[in-house]
């Protein structure tokens, strides 16, 4: 993604810090106009509390926030052109879900009947018309987010901000409401920063993506780079599967790398990484979908022995838990073109893995 | 099998006989034809008339149901007001001390919380010559500073259990700390004000302890009045009276239970409705 002369929003170093806790700890990042951009991290790793400070529940301990050029500091949440769906969705109990939806518009100069219009539009566009007479605890849990979303979006903010917009939906809801998200955004052309720790969510909706861990952001990126091109094992983990081995470089000419794997019992050959030197030691990573099954021994580099140990049938697809020569184990997903059985490993079946130099992920720790 | 708790059972039919049975037998004799309290001379209304037809009875009911009422609207503010602040302001200077100074009262017997509002009149009227003479307002400001503890209690109770989400909701949507206060806070603790107010009203409509020391020449209120009357004797108009108040601080009471219930109710309905997905 090109970096445009002023971004959006700006976080520049930010910290925030609970005592002698750090919640988050110096997040620096810039979000284009009209992006998506996805916050993804496992549980307490400080998501909520740095969607709180651009809302301006919580004031950063260091570092600063710019939205559209202006310095947010000291601008109280209802004087942010920022709007947040909370998790909870907070909807006001004591008010239907149209004065729900109106509530931010009394603060704007229109009159009664324009404010009515953008009402109506609002909930035309959650598809809630029927129900605005309705009070929250009279609705379902799949309304409500939507009624949270409407709400938010009311008063047109520059940015939204979306705490686990669908943490509360079951899995087909949630799955539909997905795609509905994008096509609003789309038609509203707001910005979203978007809080998830379903990485599945964050790679179906975002632009781009956040990976969050203890506070510290690991890697930005689009979707695809960072689950092909994970900066660390954290990463590497949380996003899919992977399988890591430990390795020594024991060549390194132009773009090529070779590489001893005791796991494997043979020398690899990969990509090499910027400045790799002969003898440094890091991690080798591989996802299952990467690697190659087969019953005889294929041409090529990167083949590995192995047994079967274990696998799961899917119908379209299988996974496989191949023992190699070092003992250790991988995961292989291998898909079932054919339909015959026999093309099929079995258990205890001696297979042949291999893979694409430009496959394996080189970590340094 | 089940096994009789017949234990349980005696234990609560003798406690509410313990309770109850002065209160039938009062509001029974209120019925009473004779003037003896004890002789039961058949069935008649009459003392309720007589009760009616009393000046100094009615005189002293509005004096009652006034302070009762500006006491108890007073001490819903007051007592709202510090509720908010106890639940809210967890943090500031003196918190502890600010709590202990609110809830201290609940326990105080009354005699010491009338004896020292006494002193306060009277060193006041040494000092700054007001109040010149004790009587409706000086009551009116006792019953505020003992009734206001109890709202205060009830509100703080329930703004602990409120959804601290929904007013930062009315404030990321532009709206000031006061706003949300006005929109959002004050209308879904609404209840719980109220049944504070009943509280405060019924407190103060029966009080006698603090009301004695508090009051002056001429300023008698019901209470008052029964008890005074009550040295002399008892009387069959006294039993009417009697009734009467407890049917009205009853009525009193029992409403602010239901509305403490029913939001108590409404909250619960809405948590589980809340963590139901789709239909
Ligand atoms: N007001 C606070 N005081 C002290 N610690 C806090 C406070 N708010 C959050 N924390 C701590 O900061 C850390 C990050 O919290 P945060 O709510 O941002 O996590 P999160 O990434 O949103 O997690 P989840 O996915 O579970 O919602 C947690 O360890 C939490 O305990
Ligand atoms: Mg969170």
């Amino acid at each position: 993604m090109p970096a445009s002369p002023a971004p959006f929003l700006r976080i520049e170093g930010v910290s925030k810090n609970f005592g002698t806790f750090q919640a988050v700890r110096d997040v620096s990042l810039t979000i284009d106009r009209g992006e998506i951009f996805a916050l993804l991290g496992g549980s307490g790793c400080g998501k909520t509390t740095l969607l709180r400070m651009l809302a301006g529940f919580e004031d950063p301990s260091a570092g600063r926030i710019f939205l559209d050029g202006q310095d947010m500091t000291g601008v109280p949440p209802w004087e942010r052109p920022v709007h947040m769906m909370f998790q909870s969705y907070a909807l006001f109990p004591h008010m239907t879900v149209e004065k729900n939806v109106g509530y931010g518009l009394k603060h704007d100069a229109m009159s009664a009947a324009e404010r009515a219009d953008r009402v109506r539009a609002m909930l035309d566009l959650v598809q809630l018309a029927p129900f605005a007479q309705r009070k929250p605890h009279q609705i379902s849990g799949g309304q409500r987010q939507r009624v949270a979303l409407a709400r938010a979006l009311a008063r047109q903010p520059k940015l939204l901000l979306l705490d686990e917009p669908l943490a509360a939906l079951d899995k087909k809801l949630r799955e539909q409401t997905q795609f509905e998200l994008m096509s609003i955004q789309e038609r509203t052309g707001v910005t979203f920063i978007v809080v998830t720790h379903d990485q599945e969510e964050a790679m179906t909706l975002a632009d781009r993506i956040a990976v969050m861990d203890r506070g510290q952001v690991q890697q930005i990126g689009p979707p695809a780079e960072v689950y092909e091109h994970p900066a660390t094992r954290f990463v590497a983990n949380f996003l899919g599967s992977i399988t890591q081995f430990p390795a020594t470089v024991t060549a390194v000419s132009g773009p090529r790398a070779r590489l001893t794997v005791p796991a494997f019992g043979t020398e690899v050959e990969t990509i090499a990484l910027p400045g790799l030197a002969p003898g440094e030691s890091l991690t080798l990573g591989l996802r299952p979908e990467k690697v190659a099954l087969h019953r005889d021994r294929p041409d090529g580099p990167n083949v590995i022995s192995g047994e079967v140990k274990d696998l799961a049938y899917f119908g379209k697809d299988s996974l496989y838990r191949i023992t190699l020569p070092g003992g250790s184990l991988m995961a292989v997903h291998a898909v079932n073109a054919r339909r015959d059985g026999e093309a099929r490993p079995d258990w205890y079946d001696r297979v042949w893995l291999s893979f694409e130099p430009a496959s394996a992920i080189l970590l340094r720790d | 099998m089940k096994r009789r708790p017949w234990f349980l059972f005696t234990t609560l039919v003798f406690g509410f006989a313990f309770f109850y049975v002065p209160i039938l037998s009062m509001i029974v004799y209120s019925f009473n034809e004779s003037r003896l309290a004890t002789v039961w001379g058949g069935f008649s209304t009459k003392w309720y008339v007589s009760l009616l037809s009393n000046r100094q009875v009615g005189a002293a009911l509005m004096l009652s149901l006034q302070i009762a009422v500006i006491s108890a609207s007073v001490a819903t503010i007051l007592g709202t007001m510090a509720g908010i602040a106890l639940a809210r302001y967890t943090r500031f200077k003196g918190r502890l001390l600010f709590s202990g100074l609110v809830t201290a009262p609940l326990v105080m017997p009354e005699v010491i919380t009338g004896i020292s509002a006494l002193m306060l009149f009277i060193l006041m009227a040494d000092w700054i010559g007001w109040p010149g003479q004790r009587g409706f307002t000086t009551i009116t400001l006792a019953h505020i500073t003992f009734s206001m503890v109890f709202v205060t209690t009830i509100v703080q109770a329930r703004m602990m259990q409120a959804d601290r989400a929904i007013e930062e909701a009315a404030m990321d949507l532009g709206s000031r700390p006061w706003q949300v206060l006005w929109d959002i806070t004050l209308p879904t603790i609404f209840p719980a004000i109220l049944s504070g107010w009943l509280l405060a009203f019924t407190i103060s409509l029966d009080d006698v302890v603090i009301t004695s020391f508090t009051t002056g020449p001429g300023n008698t209120t019901l209470p008052l009045l029964i008890w005074s009357k009550v040295k002399l004797g008892v009387t069959p108009d006294i039993n009417a009276l009697a009734t009467l108040t407890v049917l009205v601080v009853g009525t009193g009471v029992v409403i602010a239970g239901i509305l403490l219930n029913r939001a108590e109710a409404r909250r619960i309905r809405d948590e589980r409705m809340a963590y139901r997905s789709h239909d």
